[in-house]
């Protein structure tokens, strides 16, 4: 039987042949990525093993990546006893991927885990964060589940009553206009199926655009798949995939390089064309909110962010850097800047970036989620607006009820941090 | 007998159930108090319900989409809610299923605030109405799960016989 490649790689997982959607199998784990709410999985797991004879012990250590990124260095006396009590637990059960408040290895655990190698194509990944469908970009099936879940892999290696997802295969074609990149692709694609078009299904992505893509434009599209409801979005792995996991990750293994079979089944094909897509602004409160930049240029803004595990790689500071190099943002606006790790800050310092974020007039702050879901810096006051590069728009995302969140690429960002306002990159800047 | 205490639209992410800056808050004991938090009205309503109350939350498409966050779930469960909703994202759904809050999905639900509901298995009879609207089985893959009292007495079920069969292979 074809298969997709999910089903595939769900089909080695369980050891089942011919798997089909709604099949109910037990995938073992490869890798199982917790951050801060660590500490509520640990909760849960002791909870599994109260009451019985056995040790409460972590099926694999080496299998189990901890990175703390939510709220980095600790806000509240609260997160800091969580972070102290997972640290206390990592070197009880000795847990080697573990990635702590650090200038070398720490960031944000979605960039953490590609750049670490930890991800290799045919894997199956899963982590207690929604936005783990990142790492399909790598050609793994990487699906966010919840803390109890996680309690439950950490216990006995393999994710129960997982229903093989039905796929859509998504087929993008044609190069991209200056200025418009993988974020306005995905905020379209997001606003063409809506919040839940892919809901309960995974999309698969094809095509030349897809093929000439890097590595870091695959995981924006992967990351923000769940946007679209989507139990994972994957890449299948390539010559770039084996490009970056030897030259960027440093992965020496051999790799398996599972791909989906010709005349696989799938539940919807969508084409879409990206030659003459303009930059791409998902508007208050949902993610599917999308309009073209036209709609939308000339809305006031207070704040500018640029960041997170969606858009806080090193193109996409350099994108954002060139548009503001020698410029000022404007009076009145804060900008902020998180790399999304240690070492893409590190790059960026060499390459001369965080000095134009901070002659503008940006603060470049250190890795993390930061602003992204409001629990850390970078909050809102009430009625403010703010452009940001990350996933969510939702009400209240950025510490506010009251405030508005408009999400766009890193170059638009920059653009309109120069101007004041929403402003279309491929007008210039003055 | 079960009534509505608030209903809500499409799209309600687990920011809007259970806002992000109470995150640091984790364990379930504890979370029910920031239900809601943004919404002192919606909060506070779950925070007066008396024991053994039957309240229902009404719920559009897509409810409890966004971040994975388990507290959107146990800080619902706290308070012993059910949850009849249009459709519910996927996270949400198995977060719910696992902690054991009580999930109704109805794709057809018409119901208003103060609605009186009569919830079978198979369909939610709302008695104010009269209307009566088909209850869709949860995933086949969700109900051995519910059935064991939720995903952490399953999941120790399953550890032991994993580890009695591995003796057994040994000896």
């Amino acid at each position: 039987m074809n298969m997709t490649i999910v089903e595939k790689i769900l089909s080695r997982a369980s050891g089942r042949s011919n798997l089909k959607p709604g099949d109910v199998v037990e995938p073992a784990i490869d890798l199982a990525m917790s951050h801060e709410n660590g500490a509520l999985v640990i909760n849960q797991f002791l909870q599994i093993f109260e009451g019985t004879p056995l040790d409460p012990k972590v099926w694999d250590a080496s299998k189990i990546a901890i990175i703390f990124d939510h709220r980095v260095p600790a806000e509240s006396s609260k997160t800091a006893s969580n972070q102290k009590k997972i640290r206390e637990f990592v070197n009880r059960q000795f847990i080697d991927k573990f990635h702590d408040i650090r200038g070398d290895v720490g960031g944000i655990c979605h960039q953490i885990l590609p750049e670490s190698g930890y991800v290799r194509p045919g894997c199956v990944v899963v982590g207690t964060d929604s936005h783990t469908t990142s790492h399909g970009a790598l050609g793994a099936f990487s699906f966010g589940i919840g803390a109890t879940e996680m309690a439950s892999v950490w216990a006995l290696g393999k994710a129960l009553n997982v229903e093989v997802p039905p796929t859509i295969k998504v087929n993008v074609t044609g190069a991209f206009p200056t200025f418009v990149g993988p974020k306005d692709f995905i905020l379209h694609l997001i606003g063409k199926i809506s919040a839940q078009g892919a809901n309960f299904r995974v999309i698969e992505y094809h095509g030349e655009t897809i093929r000439d893509m890097t590595t870091s434009g695959r995981l924006v599209i992967c990351n923000m798949s769940v946007e679209a409801g989507a139990t994972s979005g994957i890449v299948p792995p390539d010559e770039e995939t084996i490009r970056y996991l030897r030259e960027e990750a440093g992965v020496q293994d051999s790799l398996d390089m599972v791909v989906p079979d010709a005349g696989a089944n799938y539940d919807e094909v969508i084409n879409i064309d990206v030659s003459k897509l303009e930059p791409q602004i998902a508007c208050p409160h949902t993610v599917d909110n999308i309009k073209g930049i036209k709609d939308v240029s000339g809305t006031k803004i207070d704040q500018v962010v640029i960041g997170s595990c969606t858009n806080g790689r090193l193109d996409d500071l350099e994108m954002a850097a060139r548009v503001i190099r020698g410029k000022k943002i404007a009076r009145n606006i804060r900008m902020l800047v998180f790399p999304a790790s240690g070492r893409i800050y590190s790059q960026a310092l060499g390459k001369g970036l965080i000095g134009d974020f901070m002659t503008a007039g940006a603060v470049v702050m250190n890795p993390g989620c930061g602003p992204c879901l409001g629990i850390h810096e970078g909050a809102l006051g009430d009625g403010e607006v703010a452009l940001s590069t990350t996933n969510r728009n939702f009400k209240g995302r950025m510490g506010n009820p009251t405030a508005e969140v408009y999400l766009c690429s890193p170059v638009v960002a920059a653009a309109s941090a120069v101007a004041g306002v929403i402003t279309d990159p491929r007008k210039g800047v003055n | 007998m079960a009534k509505v205490i608030f209903t809500v639209g499409d799209d309600i992410s687990t920011d809007i159930i259970y806002p992000g800056r109470y995150m640091a808050t984790v364990l379930p004991e504890e979370t029910p108090q920031f239900a809601f938090a943004d919404n002192p009205d919606f909060n506070a309503r779950l925070l007066s319900l008396k024991k053994n109350h039957q309240s229902v939350i009404v719920a559009g498409e897509n409810f409890g989409c966004g971040s994975s966050r388990e507290q959107a779930v146990s800080t619902l469960k706290g308070h012993e809610v059910i949850i009849v909703a249009k459709s519910i994202a996927r996270i949400f759904l198995q977060n719910s299923v696992n902690l054991g809050l009580k999930i109704i999905l109805a794709p057809d639900n018409e119901a208003s605030e103060d609605d009186e509901l009569e919830i079978s298995q198979d369909r939610v009879l709302n008695t104010t109405t009269g209307k009566s609207f088909q209850v869709e089985p949860l995933p086949k893959s969700r109900r051995e799960i519910i059935e064991a009292g939720g995903l952490i007495s399953y999941t120790r079920a399953r550890l032991l016989k994993d580890r009695s069969l591995q003796l057994s292979e040994i000896e």
